[in-house]
């Protein structure tokens, strides 16, 4: 496995190329426009820069090493396919067609949602056994550890393809099944949801809800630094297809949320969420 | 202040992103504890664009940018070398 697709470049897509380049993968960068892929570009140097500079970023790489593309069909190229397009189905039901129709037969696809089905996802494609999930968790280059989901049809095969995958990221999986929000999120986006509802009824501000959680529990972050650092919409698209996925009201999206997201405030990558960066 | 006062430069952006915030020349900034790694990329991004050199990953430490006095020789030491360069 040597030259590895990713479809998306939006905050994980290039995580995902940085840390594949780092570890000397070829990679194929795809997304709708070039304004999006020199944007990627900057973020990767910068990225780069910054983990030289605080001494946690890994190597750095030859940047001939990541493609940027808008043409799908540079695709046909790869030997792994990673898609990280938006958590939104009927984007990802166009997509996955195309792909399967422009990829080589056998080529595994690992979808880097956080939410949506993989079964659901492989059906769209004539490949389902080759279709798994990957959930990288951000920022993906400083991450160890990824959620691998199996879908109903997905290959005992296809799983060591991926595991091989990421031993060459110097990552490890765990497999868990397929099932809304997996683990991770299923219990991730309802804490934060609900940390949302804290601050919305004035029961605490978001850095004490924060506070707590890291000095109480010792996690590292606060769930509204994490939501931040996330980012809100997406944040937002995990809550609601989690409220579709199981249509019990305890995985409704907080009006905060909503409206934080709606005024453009989307944690990190706007500058401006919870906190202000 | 101008690009030829970089210790001003320096002090300026640093005090205008802290306001209230009392520190020395010499005081590590992040040992202070009101600095974050955050702001250390913030502190190339300032030096690059105001400067007008680009930070070579030989200099990209966090000794480089813990004080106002180690960015200042960071800019003396960039300077020099477009210097010899010419």
């Amino acid at each position: 496995m040597k030259r590895v697709g990713v479809v998306g470049a939006g905050v994980m897509g290039t995580g995902l190329a940085q840390n594949l380049g780092q570890c000397g993968f070829e990679v194929v960068l795809t997304d709708l426009s070039e304004d999006i892929l020199a944007r990627a570009a900057e973020r990767i140097r910068a990225n780069v820069r910054m983990g030289k500079l605080l001494g946690n970023g890994g190597p750095g790489f030859d940047p001939e090493l990541i493609a940027y593309s808008t043409d799908y069909q540079r695709l046909a190229e790869v030997d792994f396919l990673i898609e990280n397009i938006t958590e939104k189905w009927d984007l990802k039901k166009e997509i996955y067609p195309r792909l399967d129709a422009i990829c080589r037969p056998g080529v595994v696809f690992a979808a880097n949602t956080s939410a949506i089905s993989i079964t659901r996802l492989a059906g769209l494609t004539g490949r389902p056994a080759e279709v798994l999930g990957m959930h990288f968790m951000n920022p993906v280059p400083m991450k160890p550890t990824v959620e691998v989901i199996k879908g109903w049809h997905t290959s005992e095969q296809t799983l060591d393809t991926a595991k091989e995958l990421l031993a060459g990221m110097g990552k490890e999986g765990i497999v868990v099944a397929d099932a809304p929000g997996f683990v991770s999120n299923r219990v991730l986006m309802l804490t934060v949801n609900e940390a949302m509802y804290l601050v919305q009824e004035n029961v605490a501000s978001a850095e004490d809800v924060d506070r707590i959680f890291k000095s109480c529990f010792g996690h590292k972050m606060g769930p509204l630094e994490t939501a931040d650092l996330i980012g809100l919409d997406t944040i937002l698209y995990s809550v609601e297809v989690l409220y579709e996925s199981f249509n019990d009201s305890k995985y409704r999206p907080c009006p905060l949320l909503k409206q934080m997201v709606d005024a453009g405030l989307h944690g990190r990558k706007s500058g401006q969420g919870f906190y202000t960066y | 202040m101008s690009i030829e006062d970089p210790r001003g430069q320096i002090r300026g952006f640093i005090a205008g992103k802290f306001p209230g915030i009392d520190f020395a020349d010499g005081d590590d900034i992040f040992a202070l504890g009101f600095a974050t790694s955050l702001f250390a990329m913030q502190l190339v991004m300032f030096v690059e664009k105001i400067f007008g050199f680009e930070i070579g990953n030989e200099d990209l430490e966090m000794s480089n940018f813990r004080s106002v006095d180690a960015m200042v020789a960071l800019v003396g030491r960039a300077r020099d070398t477009v210097a010899i360069g010419r």
